[in-house]
């Protein structure tokens, strides 16, 4: 599998993608380009559709308007099993590592490869050794899933993301939830496998400091529109509120700390029900209702 | 005004619900050629759903069998017809108790049991995992569970009317002094294998079909959290036991209209 056969620079560009869920917008007109050979991070604050886009890479969900396309071809154009075998090249890192709870690390390792391939046993024993190596846990092989802490866990789906030497892999918060050891060790295996695999790297995340510090580019979404994007330096040096809002961790600025709301004054003040009605509850009955429905 | 809204909703939210079921369905079916090609991952889930089933299903049958025979017995000693006591024992486990109590144990056990093990799978992105794997988890995951659940059902009713019998012969002729000869020899006489014996297996492989595809569908349909995943176990429990009692008054009815 050669992994840069394309006259194309780019392994996945985004063209005008729009989506929504029920009324809201989640992505309204925009385009990314992901370079190939390169960590490119999407960053934003948590409910701007960072995994939805990811979803929408791997074909998972489908847009309303614009496209997709990865390695020259329309994710969504394609018939299933055109994107079976295109997803056989992408490695996708979930937050919860998404290992299956039923099997050892061992196994949850060698599973993509027993599934997709005839290989021998023998064969895929070193395989699969060499990839728990990558990640370090080659000694936790016998360990079922749940014996793994958060970060153990998140490192052997990586190993079994990339049992199938992909060409690029989907990182969906891969610092959520660490302790800083364990994002050291992250941030580090996911620079150094980029650069000894030859991978693509696309990387969703909100940790400013962690994926500054591995990106070779940076998109920052808010509110479904792409409001800044640039080298890790260009964006620090950003002159949108939006994005320093963002890089420095202010509670207040553009995206503001309260949900939309009435003012607070009336809202206390002229309350539409008195303040001990006689009912037990206000919404007894479209609580009621909500709850069968 | 609003009661009508809220039926016209409701209405609509089931038959769509009963459209992604069907869908579903379809979508079981045609992958189960890939589990023939793979009978081990059949074998795992027959132990799961099949093989655990065992206890509840043999300790069921032989109380129901036992129960059969002591109310059977104050009846028909009323006739001074106790030898036929076998025949009702042995008809009513085999045309009705078996298939029918030996549904509702088993949606009871391994329908909620496949719900939930489905449903947590998808809230722990355990299946979206595996598409983005290009493994497709209704091959791999979905249609073993129903094959198995499906193929367990008529052997767990067979086996749960076969204990009932011997239940009923041990309280019949054991304590109860009825003519052990008499309890065999009636039954083999009465029970017509036909009538009987394969309308009653094909009861319970319906209802195993129905059971499978409720429990997996409900898993599979679930939201994927904690409250999501407990409601969608109940859904399993409750609308098998109604389709199941629903489906045997109608089954019952085509099979044994005639006489």
């Amino acid at each position: 599998m050669d992994n840069v056969d394309s006259t194309e620079n780019n392994l996945v560009s985004v063209h005008n993608l729009t989506f929504s869920r029920g009324e809201k917008k989640i992505f309204d007109d925009i385009s990314l380009e992901f370079e190939r050979g390169k960590i490119t991070a999407i960053m934003g604050p948590s409910g701007t559709g960072k995994t939805t886009l990811l979803k929408l890479i791997g074909g998972q969900l489908f847009p309303e308007r614009g496209n997709v396309m990865v390695n020259g071809r329309n994710v969504h154009h394609l018939k299933r099993a055109e994107l079976y075998a295109l997803r056989k090249r992408m490695g996708m890192l979930f937050q919860s590592g998404a290992l299956l709870t039923d099997m050892t690390v061992y196994n949850n390792v060698a599973f993509p490869l027993r599934e997709h391939t005839t290989l021998p046993e023998s064969m895929i024993r070193s395989l699969v050794l060499m990839k728990l190596e990558a990640v370090g846990l080659r000694g936790a092989r016998d360990l079922m899933p749940n014996e793994l802490s958060g970060g153990m866990a998140r490192r052997v789906a990586l190993a079994r993301a990339i049992a199938l030497d992909p060409m690029m892999i989907l990182y969906d918060e891969p610092f959520t939830g660490q302790d800083p050891i364990s994002m050291g060790a992250l941030v580090l295996l996911i620079k150094s496998l980029n650069a000894t695999l030859g991978l693509t790297s696309i990387i969703v995340s909100h940790d400013v400091h962690e994926t500054s510090a591995i990106a070779d580019y940076i998109y920052v979404l808010a509110d479904g529109k792409i409001v800044g994007q640039g080298t890790p330096q260009e964006i620090t040096q950003s002159s949108s509120e939006w994005v320093q809002q963002f890089m420095n961790g202010a509670a207040d600025g553009p995206v503001h700390f309260h949900y939309p709301a009435k003012e607070y004054m009336d809202d206390l003040l002229h309350s539409e029900k008195p303040l001990f009605p006689r009912s037990r509850l206000p919404d007894d009955r479209t609580a009621k209702r909500k709850r069968y429905s | 005004m609003e009661f009508f809204r809220y039926l016209g909703a409701s209405t609509r939210a089931s038959f769509t619900k009963l459209g992604r079921a069907s869908y579903f369905l379809i979508e079981i079916l045609s992958g189960l050629a890939s589990v023939i090609v793979r009978p081990r991952l059949l074998l795992k889930q027959l132990h799961s759903v099949g093989v655990l089933s065992f206890l509840i299903i043999v300790i069921s049958g032989l109380f129901v069998g036992m129960v059969l025979g002591l109310q059977g017995f104050y009846i028909l000693s009323r006739f001074g017809a106790e030898e036929t006591l076998g025949v009702m024992v042995a008809a009513s486990l085999v045309r009705e108790l078996g298939p029918v109590v030996a549904a509702l144990l088993f949606a009871g056990r391994a329908g909620s049991a496949l719900t939930a093990e489905i449903g947590l799978m998808k809230a722990t992105e355990q299946l979206s995992g595996m598409e983005m794997m290009a493994i497709d988890p209704i091959k791999r995951i979905i249609s073993p569970r129903f094959l198995a659940g499906f193929l367990s059902m008529p052997l767990l009713a067979s086996l749960f009317s076969a204990v009932g019998i011997i239940g009923g012969q041990l309280v019949g002729s054991g304590l109860l002094g009825v003519d052990d000869g008499a309890y065999w020899s009636q039954m083999q006489a009465t029970l017509d294998f036909k009538d009987d014996i394969i309308n009653g297996i094909i009861k319970s492989v319906v209802f195993g079909f129905v059971t499978s595809w409720i429990a997996l569908f409900e898993g599979y349909d679930a939201i994927p959290t904690a409250e999501g995943v407990s409601r969608a176990t109940t859904r399993t429990v409750v609308n098998s036991a109604f389709s199941i009692l629903g489906l045997d008054f109608i089954l019952t009815a085509l099979m044994f209209g005639e006489h």
